[in-house]
């Protein structure tokens, strides 16, 4: 098993996440996919992590949940999650975490589930790889979860296989799979983008309500801010690899702080934008292959300057709030 | 704008057949079956599309919104029904106004990766279809090639260059530039910024506001995001299991929805405020068209479920000036009508302080 480390008064923090770097070493160059997150998450706590594709922000769950493949470089210069080091982790100890104590839900249900077996086999073997426990206990615990994630009829979905089911009945399963070993975070990987509104909303319910009454810490990856809104508590905005603000979800709706976030915030069209053009953030996400020095965000900002060329850091700017800018201020 | 209209559906429906092989074929037989009942897609649309309008088709996946697009276009023929454009049913056009017709309707598409032939070179996707029709020779084509992508943000340089060679946001430019290329008066976008980033795709909504300034077009936006469509669109029709269950203006659905389907729709359009939100979805999912429910299609779902909507199929009837609805509620006495449709959405409920459950 994992070395267990002293924990040092610091136990409402579930996960410690100080300078993860993923880099990916292809033919053309290294692509800094990842390049310094940190992160910090508290039993129960719920964090949006938002970003636009090519951010960074599933490789850095991918990361956490040791994921990497070969070709990706996975660095930190501390990665603590429920008192394991993960740094140290070997492969061996870190599966027997998965799927347990850590899980992960996908954007494609289709990537957890094996189409060629039962959703009962399915489940009683994630059930029996961490616990040794009867196959009818593992059953019973599947049927629990099953009645939790919201599922009808769960004696009958156990005998289906995936493709008779439906987007969101799948995703059901997905998740009610993560929850079979009562993790204690929850990744969850834009897990709602696949699906029709309707459906989202009865997902997003089911996850809220879960995190709720079994106190699970969720990291919930997305594109889409007013999604998290409604959900998260923290919430951190990726851009090309770096975190560039983070605070509380309240916080940043009311103050936000970071350009890339005003631009976030005031691109998404709604009822109120009728008639005027959109706010928009000219150009598009660089490529993280070979990015120049300097805050990766200033080709695209209203309010760079000479200053930008030099990389800006992660600096509070109020209770709770870090924002990684040189001219961080409210919108005027 | 005027009211002139530039389109009419009447009737519209369309219905899949299975496509059966020869052992399916046998196998029925031995068992006694007959044909398999053809799925209708769409089940008789009417809608009024008016020249530079706005118009936005809404619903979830299987719908039948994208089937309703096609039929517009004409990619696909409908089962049932007719298309007019400009007064006249596309079915008995002559060749000469059947042309007309077609480069007048343009589409473009949700997936900017598989829409673009990624063995052509981005001047010949554009600048293919208006040579071969003549609308340009041959000579002026690299010119109105290099015009088009101007028009729609892009450096003209990139003419000589392959799809792959763009990003998600310049690939859907480029199916812009290629729509407008046969200078359409109605473009039909099947969730053109559904696979967007947002600041892409605030980016690409700007553009279609531009265009349709400059070019005087007439959009209908097949879109299942609300937000986009409460932005961009003029008029919207809800569309459920191959129906429209309501049309309105905009302003009107949002502030008064009368449909439950609508009124379910709009609690989930998520909404930039501060407090946690408590999550109150419809149930269920959207029925097999195959397999439709009798009565209205929306009962199983519907809070508000009346033994009426089992038995008898509502019609959609104007419910105020310009505002359609296809609901029983409508027509059920005054005083019941306190809780049904007509009363303003109460809006996503949220809760003051983060933690605390509210039953």
């Amino acid at each position: 098993m994992v070395k267990q480390r002293e924990l040092n008064g610091q136990n409402d923090l579930l996960l410690d996440v100080q300078g993860l770097k993923t880099w990916f070493y292809t033919r053309d160059g290294v692509v800094k996919a990842v390049d310094g997150v940190s992160l910090q998450l508290r039993r129960g706590e719920i964090l949006g992590l938002v970003g636009e594709s090519g951010s960074g922000k599933s490789v850095t769950g991918f990361s956490i949940m040791g994921l990497v493949g070969e070709r990706g470089k996975v660095h930190a210069d501390r990665m603590m999650f429920d008192g394991y080091d993960l740094t140290q982790a070997s492969a061996e100890q870190m599966r027997s975490l998965r799927g347990n104590r850590l899980a992960m839900i996908f954007q494609d249900p289709m990537m957890t589930l094996n189409p060629t077996l039962r959703i009962d086999t399915q489940m009683i073997e994630a059930v029996q790889a961490h616990e040794k426990v009867s196959r009818r206990a593992a059953r019973d615990r599947s049927l629990e979860v099953l009645r939790m994630v919201g599922i009808p009829a769960p004696e009958a979905r156990l005998k289906a296989y995936p493709h008779h089911l439906s987007g969101g009945m799948r995703q059901r399963i997905a998740i009610a799979i993560a929850l079979l070993n009562s993790p204690k975070l929850i990744i969850a990987d834009e897990p709602t983008t696949a699906l029709d509104v309707t459906i989202q909303g009865q997902i997003l319910y089911e996850v809220q309500k879960l995190c709720r009454e079994m106190g699970t810490a969720l990291i919930w990856i997305t594109h889409d801010l007013a999604l998290v809104y409604g959900l998260a508590d923290r919430m951190a905005v990726m851009y090309a690899g770096h975190i560039v603000e983070s605070t509380s979800t309240a916080a940043l709706i009311e103050r936000p702080m970071h350009p890339y976030t005003h631009g976030l915030m005031a691109s998404i069209p709604s009822l109120g934008t009728r008639g005027q053009p959109l706010f928009q953030i000219p150009g598009s996400t660089p490529s993280l292959l070979n990015l120049p020095a300097g805050c990766a965000f200033r080709s695209r900002c209203y309010r760079a300057d000479a200053q930008c060329a030099h990389a800006p850091s992660l600096q509070a700017v109020g209770e709770d709030h870090l924002v990684s800018c040189w001219h961080s201020g409210e919108q005027t | 704008m005027s009211a002139e209209l530039i389109m009419q559906v009447e009737g519209l429906r369309r219905d899949y057949v299975q496509p059966s092989d020869f052992i399916d074929f046998i196998g029925r037989k031995l068992r006694g079956q007959g044909k398999p009942p053809p799925v209708q897609a769409v089940m008789g649309v009417d809608l009024d599309i008016r020249h530079g309008e706005v118009l936005a088709v809404v619903g979830e996946s299987g719908c039948g919104k994208t089937t309703l697009g096609r039929m517009l276009t004409g990619i696909i023929p409908p089962t049932a029904g007719r298309v007019l454009y400009k007064g006249r049913d596309i079915a008995g056009l002559n060749s000469a106004a059947r042309r007309e017709y077609e480069l007048a309707v343009q589409m473009i598409f949700q997936d900017p990766y598989s829409s673009l032939n990624p063995r052509m070179r981005v001047g010949d996707i554009i600048g293919e279809a208006p040579v071969v029709h003549g609308l340009v020779s041959r000579a002026e084509r690299d010119e109105y090639v290099s015009s088009l992508l101007r028009k729609v943000g892009l450096d003209p340089d990139y003419r000589e260059r392959y799809p792959h060679q763009f990003s998600g946001g310049q690939r859907q430019r480029v199916g812009v530039a290629r729509a407008l290329a046969l200078k359409p008066s109605i473009i039909v976008c099947d969730e053109a910024v559904a696979a967007l980033d947002v600041s892409i795709q605030a980016q690409v909504l700007n553009l279609f506001m531009d265009l349709r300034r400059d070019f005087d077009l007439t959009y209908v936006f097949i879109s299942h995001n609300l937000g986009v469509v409460s932005h961009i669109s003029d008029r919207v029709a809800i569309m459920y299991l191959g129906r429209v269950v309501e049309l309105a203006a905009t302003e009107q659905i949002f502030a008064r929805a009368n449909h439950p389907y609508t009124q379910a729709l709009l609690k989930e359009l998520p909404v930039l405020s501060a407090g946690k939100r408590q999550f109150d979805p419809i149930s269920g999912e959207l029925p097999s068209p195959a397999n439709p429910p009798a009565g209205c299609a929306f009962h199983p779902r519907c809070p508000m479920a009346m033994p009426k909507c089992r038995a008898e199929r509502p019609v959609l009837q104007e419910v105020a000036a310009g505002h359609w609805s296809a609901c029983h509620l409508n027509d059920a006495p005054a005083a019941s009508k306190a809780t049904g449709p007509g009363t303003p959405v109460a809006g996503t409920q949220r809760e003051d302080s983060p933690h605390t459950e509210t039953a």
